[in-house]
């Protein structure tokens, strides 16, 4: 079941797992104030930041701790977790840490966010860090006291030689430690989960305070010296070449330094998010540049004029459906046979929309290219992929990119891609200068790498005790010139193939001109709609309790053989028994067994998923509103994650996010497309949800004793189904396209 | 044309086209990037400022229409007792996930105290609901208004650890 569950992970990040590879060294130094630097030291290179701060932890004399984060912070919360993880094992007091963003640097391991891996990647490796710094004070204070390490214990800051009660602070130790040689990683030990003094307590962001004063600096709020800001129009139709535009008469509006004309790259560029076709336009302020912007006319080439549009897509899809499948995904025992043979058969088709990510903070990047090489401050996920982006396709040397991860306004797989940086790049490179690149929202949502549509036409086979004993599923999904387009697949081992005797998943492509990609849970944030709501009818027609269908499929507890390593990860195992635990926890605690004594109009629906090594059920309670809208009442999530929240803080706000985030999916969330362009604007076209539709959201963590993996991710799926099983059972209405259309419950068919 | 603009108690003089949005000119003439740019349009809320106390969309608010208006923003709203209290409560709770709506949260919240120290859920929603969190924090939002008001907390939705 797992392979498919990292699909999510950005593809430039080659860096060597999680391990410290044998080329680089923990190592130790001496910091400029006299304290110790546990940092790496990679082809005889110690590294130490601009301001001397080493790799991982430095302690200055006074005690207090820098640690630095290696990974970029796009509001999931890695800047505080994988401090916390370092400082709890060096044995320090959380008020005494300072946190630092890391810049990128080939010295670290794994610098992206994506696929829910934070935490699954770096849980042992930064723990070790911080217990190797542990050892390298308590073998300073043994060596102080000439007494044996095993004398001595270490909390708080500080050592104490046990029986004699003598203490030295870490601050004191700090430039002896300085001086030892640095432990191998494999060989420390960790604390047992009992001896935590930082994980697992609520531990607020470490930017927020400053987040509240107006003083976190976002890509947006970048400012270097001597810099402009630039607007980069490109064609609204993907993949529009420019032929003519009126540079000259731009360039004599108020403020306008340059204006000029940028090439693309090449052929694939607009589907592979790279450099593409446009003007850009560079001022001393923003808002003259973009109001230049306006007063752009641009003749675009033929292939901007294009017919693409939502419509046609669903009467290509409806035509594709009377025939087989184009390629077959998998096909396992005689579906024609068994459905032949069932005395019960359903037949159903679904259909989701595409989604543009809307980060709150449009795509920004700000970039200085000199004859040198290049200086990027950049709000991305995948600044390793960003910056090769920019070598290959301005022709510099990687080595020589400088790339400043900065703080994203969201980013929930946009920001995975690195267009934005390489407009900016390009365009500082032409002007010659320093610039800001700023996206209106307009650009940010017609041009994103778009969770893709798809349409799902199932038939299945039920026998006499409700139980589905046949399942086929002809998924008609998007691709470019016969090749899947990205994030569109439906994988083979999708639920609930292997649980079903006779099934079979079949594909037919409809040709797309438009870039897809990740986009939080890619793949699972569409198809548990369609599956775990299809499984809910299937339960109705069987006469079967949704949740006791789903636990007879589902079996009784076996723990199945994991795939191989990736990335120096162990892949856990899928467990039919943590499937269980979620389902009957989130019963529990929503009263799903009382529904039926619910007042009228008012539903239960619930829906499970696993992704991302989460396994996560979830229940809604809703209704119709006065108006006749979806009304939901409240959600219970059980989450099993592992044994260990390592913050609870970011953890319950994860979860409570990312269902929310799914909910406004379900109710609002749909890009279409005209004349090969994005009809949507702006938030008056592209609906997010807001505080009067947020329910509330209640989240149960069931730690079952398993190592932690990730929760950016996994709970946005179940409460798109659970939510139109609910509205399901509340109205007699079954929801099959999505976003819901309120009208349909009102009245329509069912 | 030449504006001079009172920000924070402070008097500025900044120069722009008369149809320059504040929003602009805080942050890019005046460097208090606190103010966030979301939609440009009234949608989103992520640029809310205060003029003479009430919450307004600096996106869409023309540096020339200001005159002798008081603005205050995130940088300067710690000032203000409520301003505080509702710093206070975001602290305590860890409202923020990318931190980047909520300084226009923090404003909507404020103004909304200083008018209706015991604001209902109806008057949450009410005040709340133009500005657009994208990371849904919706149920900290609320929680956090509720504690600067001093009411009680709303029923816990975070499970047994
Ligand atoms: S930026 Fe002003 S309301 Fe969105
Ligand atoms: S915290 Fe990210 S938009 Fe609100």
């Amino acid at each position: 079941m797992s392979a498919r569950h990292v699909a999510g992970t950005p593809s430039g990040t080659d860096a060597p797992g999680l391990r410290i590879s044998r080329r680089t060294f923990l190592a130790t130094g001496l910091a400029a104030g006299g304290g110790l630097l546990l940092t790496l030291k990679f082809a005889g290179r110690t590294f130490a930041d601009d301001a001397g701060v080493a790799a991982y932890i430095s302690i200055a004399p006074d005690g207090i701790v820098t640690i630095v984060a290696k990974n970029p912070e796009i509001g999931q919360g890695m800047k505080t977790t994988l401090p916390m993880l370092i400082a709890d094992e060096l044995g320090v007091e959380w008020k005494n840490v300072r946190v630092r963003q890391a810049m990128l640097d080939p010295i670290y391991p794994g610098q992206f966010a994506g696929g829910s891996l934070g935490t699954p990647l770096n849980w042992i490796p930064m723990q070790r860090v911080g217990a190797a710094g542990r050892q390298l004070l308590l073998a300073a204070a043994a060596h102080t006291w000439g007494v044996p390490v095993s004398q001595c214990e270490a909390s708080a800051g500080v050592v104490r030689h046990r029986s004699s009660g003598r203490t030295l602070t870490y601050g004191a130790l700090a430039g002896k430690a300085a001086a030892l040689p640095a432990p191998d990683l494999d060989s420390v030990t960790l604390k047992r989960p009992s001896e935590y003094t930082i994980i697992g307590k609520f531990t607020g962001g470490v930017d927020s305070p400053a987040i509240l004063e107006g003083a976190a600096v976002f890509g947006i709020d970048v400012t270097v010296a001597e810099m402009s800001y630039a607007v980069y129009e490109k064609s609204p139709v993907f993949g529009g070449r420019v032929v003519r535009a009126n540079i000259e008469e731009i360039k004599k509006l108020p403020g306008i330094r340059d204006a000029f004309i940028v090439r693309g790259i090449d052929a694939e560029a607009p589907i592979k998010m790279g450099l593409v076709d446009g003007v850009a336009i560079v001022a001393d302020k923003w808002w003259d540049a973009d109001q230049a912007r306006r007063k752009l006319r641009i003749d675009w080439s033929h292939q901007a004029v294009s017919d693409q549009s939502t419509q046609a897509f669903e009467r290509r899809a409806a035509q594709l459906a009377q025939s087989a499948p184009r390629s077959i995904i998998r096909r396992d025992g005689d579906v024609d046979a068994a459905l032949a043979r069932a005395p019960k058969v359903l037949e159903a088709s679904y259909a989701y929309p595409f989604l543009a990510h809307a980060t709150l903070e449009p795509q920004n990047c700000t970039a200085h290219v000199t004859d040198g090489g290049a200086e990027i401050w950049a709000p991305t996920q995948d600044p390793r992929a960003g910056a090769t982006l920019v070598a290959r396709t301005l022709g510099i040397d990687a080595g020589k990119i400088r790339v400043h991860m900065m703080r994203a306004g969201g980013a929930f797989g946009r920001r995975a891609y690195n267009d934005y940086m390489v407009e900016a790049a390009m365009i500082s490179k032409r002007a010659g200068r320093a610039i800001k690149l700023l996206w209106d929202r307009t650009q940010d949502i017609q041009h994103d790498a778009y969770r893709p549509g798809g349409f799902h036409y199932f038939k299945a086979g039920l026998d006499a005790a409700g139980r589905p004993v046949a399942f086929r599923d002809h998924f008609v999904t998007f691709g470019h010139d016969g090749r899947l387009a990205a994030t569109a697949e439906l994988p083979r081992d999708h639920f609930p193939a292997g649980y079903i005797p006779n099934l079979e998943y079949g594909q037919t492509l409809i040709e797309l001109n438009a870039p897809t990609g990740w986009m939080r849970n890619p793949g699972g944030n569409a198809l548990a709609f369609a599956f775990e709501s299809f499984l809910d009818e299937l339960a109705h027609a069987g006469g079967r309790d949704p949740l006791a269908l789903r636990l007879d499929l589902y079996g009784p507890p076996r723990v199945f053989a994991p795939p191989p390593a990736r990335r120096g990860m162990k892949i856990p195992p899928f467990d039919t028994g943590r499937v269980r635990g979620v389902l009957e926890l989130v019963a529990q605690k929503s009263d799903w067994h009382r529904r039926t004594a619910l007042p009228a109009g008012t539903g239960m629906g619930l829906a499970f998923y696993y992704s991302h090594f989460g396994y996560v059920a979830e229940v809604v309670k809703a209704g119709l509103s006065r108006e006749g809208t979806p009304k939901v009442h409240k959600i219970w999530a059980a989450v099993d994650i592992g044994r260990q929240i390592i913050n609870p803080a970011g953890a319950y706000n994860q979860a409570q996010g990312a269902i929310l985030d799914g909910l406004g999916q379900a109710l609002h969330m749909a890009v279409t497309f005209e004349n090969g362009r994005v009809v949507q604007r702006n938030f008056d076209t592209y609906h997010l949800l807001r505080i009067n539709e947020s329910p509330p959201v209640e989240v149960h963590f069931l730690r079952s004793d398993n190592d932690p993996t990730g929760l950016g991710e996994p709970p946005l799926p179940p409460v798109l189904p659970a939510l139109c099983n609910a509205l399901f059972a509340a109205t007699g209405k079954r929801i099959r396209t999505l976003p819901i259309d309120a009208r349909m419950l009102r009245a329509g068919e069912t | 044309m030449r504006y001079s603009i009172l920000v924070n108690g402070n008097r500025r003089s900044v120069e722009g086209a008369a149809d320059t949005p504040l929003l602009w000119v805080l942050r890019d003439e005046l460097h208090l990037v606190g103010t966030k740019f979301g939609c440009g349009i009234g949608l989103c809320g992520a640029c809310t400022v205060h003029l003479n106390g009430a919450p307004t969309r600096a996106c869409v608010t023309p540096i020339s229409g200001i005159g002798e208006a008081s603005i205050v923003t995130i940088e300067g709203i710690g000032e203000s007792e409520w301003g505080r209290k509702v710093k206070e409560a975001w602290l305590a709770l860890d409202v923020m996930q990318c931190g980047y709506c909520q300084a226009g949260q923090v404003m909507a919240a404020t103004a909304l105290l200083v008018r209706n120290p015991t604001p209902s859920d109806g008057d949450i929603d009410e005040a709340m609901s133009s500005i657009i969190c994208r990371c849904c924090t919706y149920t900290r939002i609320r929680a956090a208004i509720k504690r600067a008001a001093g009411l009680q907390a709303p029923e816990t939705l975070e499970g047994e650890l």
